[in-house]
């Protein structure tokens, strides 16, 4: 008998010979939760960083949720969620232009200047 | 811009290690490769928590039980990273969802063995665990940045996973003569299913591999496989038991543990359906889907209580 053999990763399981009835579980989707963004604050004094997102019903899940997902090992002593919906984000498209201002301005580094050595504490 | 210039640009960036983000444009093929692989994989972690699922009630110390707990809420925990990375590519989680209960989506064929005893879940953390390891710490640099994100976050907790597995044998392997009995037909039971894990050998491979192209992935298959196959060699001396292959012995010449041929048919038998707990497992995320849905109506429907409630007020 001959196997038609297709490479897979794990995660990514081939479908050929699939045996399974496609039968759908027919679930209304229209109940689903809103998407958000959580930022946790690892510590006292460091800014609250993107970690990832989650869904929930409301404002309230969405933290409990945040911490039973990104903080079961004291990743976190702040949570902030936001709604995915209100992120307004740049255009990578438009990464080039957009920060070309930037790119011909070294004079805004300390290390433009080139001073003495004798020059102490600067 | 023509299409072919886009994807110039697209893999310029990749073979400049520079990761690709959701809202950059990228080859439809690539998209979907990686919606497949991702939602495959979070399929893989939620229906994983079956198997050890089954032996929380019954682990035998407290300490064993909530090692156990927390373990299998990683892997819930991973499983949402993993959809969360999924969705930003522009599938819906509930599309995904169910895509695995119509059976359209596969998960790890690993997680249709059944547990049989308590060796099982030291066996699962050593090699199954031990297995995936090999596969995640690579994706910790593929080329999608919301799913290395997902697979660096998901490594660094995966690491305890493996170790209470091989502390959990070593226990046993210094026990009673039942004791060894059981933790020695665990590693027989698991061992070989652990291997089919990485997937066909290279060289039966048909396509093109476009997924080492686009740094989706980056090692074959064989040699993951092979890594793990040096590792465990070396590591179940420590638990004096044996891997059940005859033909596994230390290759001076290519500085690699020679094994057995993998029994290819019990592979495509379980990817195809025919696994001792496909239906089992199926079944189980079915039944805890379709009891949930009231809960997550609720839910929903006194968030928009509230809210009514706070725009009167």
């Amino acid at each position: 008998m001959h196997i038609n053999i297709t490479k897979y990763y794990y995660g990514d399981i081939p479908d050929a010979g699939n045996n399974n009835t496609h039968e759908s579980t027919g679930h209304s989707t229209t109940s689903s939760w809103p998407l958000w963004e959580v930022f946790i604050r690892s510590k006292q004094g460091l800014d609250h960083k993107h970690a990832g997102s989650l869904h929930a019903a409301d404002a309230a899940m969405a933290i409990e949720n945040a911490r039973d997902v990104y903080t079961r090992r004291q990743e976190g002593i702040s949570i902030w969620v936001v709604e995915s919906q209100y992120i307004h984000a740049s255009n990578p498209d438009d990464a080039e232009m957009f920060y070309e201002p930037a790119s011909d301005k070294v004079y805004r580094h300390p290390t433009f200047y080139d001073l003495p050595d004798e020059v102490k504490h600067m | 811009m023509t299409l072919h210039d886009l994807e110039k640009i697209f893999q310029a960036k990749i073979d400049q290690e520079i990761k690709i983000e959701p809202k950059d444009w990228m080859p439809e093929a690539y998209r979907k490769t990686n919606i497949r692989q991702i939602s495959q994989h979070a399929h893989s972690e939620i229906v994983g928590m079956l198997p050890e699922g089954n032996w929380i009630s019954r682990a035998p110390s407290l300490k064993r039980k909530a090692i156990l707990v927390a373990k299998v809420q990683d892997e819930a925990g991973h499983g949402l990273y993993l959809y969360a990375a999924a969705e930003t590519l522009g599938i819906s989680r509930d599309q995904m969802i169910d895509d695995l209960h119509s059976g359209k989506a596969k998960y790890s064929s690993i997680f249709n063995y059944p547990t049989l005893s308590w060796a099982d879940m030291g066996a699962i953390g050593w090699l199954v665990d031990g297995a995936a390891i090999m596969n995640q710490v690579m994706l910790c640099r593929t080329s999608y940045g919301p799913y290395a994100r997902a697979m660096v976050r998901i490594c660094k907790e995966e690491s305890f996973h493996q170790r209470q597995g091989f502390d959990a044998l070593l226990v046993l392997s210094k026990g009673s003569e039942a004791q060894r009995a059981m933790c020695q037909d665990a590693i027989n039971r698991w061992w070989w299913p652990s291997l089919m894990m990485f997937g066909p050998k290279d060289s039966e491979s048909t396509n093109s591999d476009q997924s080492m192209k686009w740094k989706i992935k980056r090692k074959t298959n064989d040699e993951l496989r092979q890594n793990f196959v040096d590792m465990i060699a070396e590591q179940i001396k420590l638990l004096g038991m044996t891997l059940p292959d005859p033909d596994l012995k230390w290759n001076e010449e290519r500085k690699h543990y020679d094994f057995g041929e993998i029994d290819w048919t019990e592979f495509w038998n379980v990817v195809k359906g025919n696994g001792p707990c496909n239906k089992q497992r199926l079944d189980a995320r079915r039944k805890a889907h379709t009891e949930g849905q009231w809960v997550r109506e609720a839910a929903i429907a006194y968030a928009n209580k509230k809210k009514e409630k706070s725009a009167a007020a």
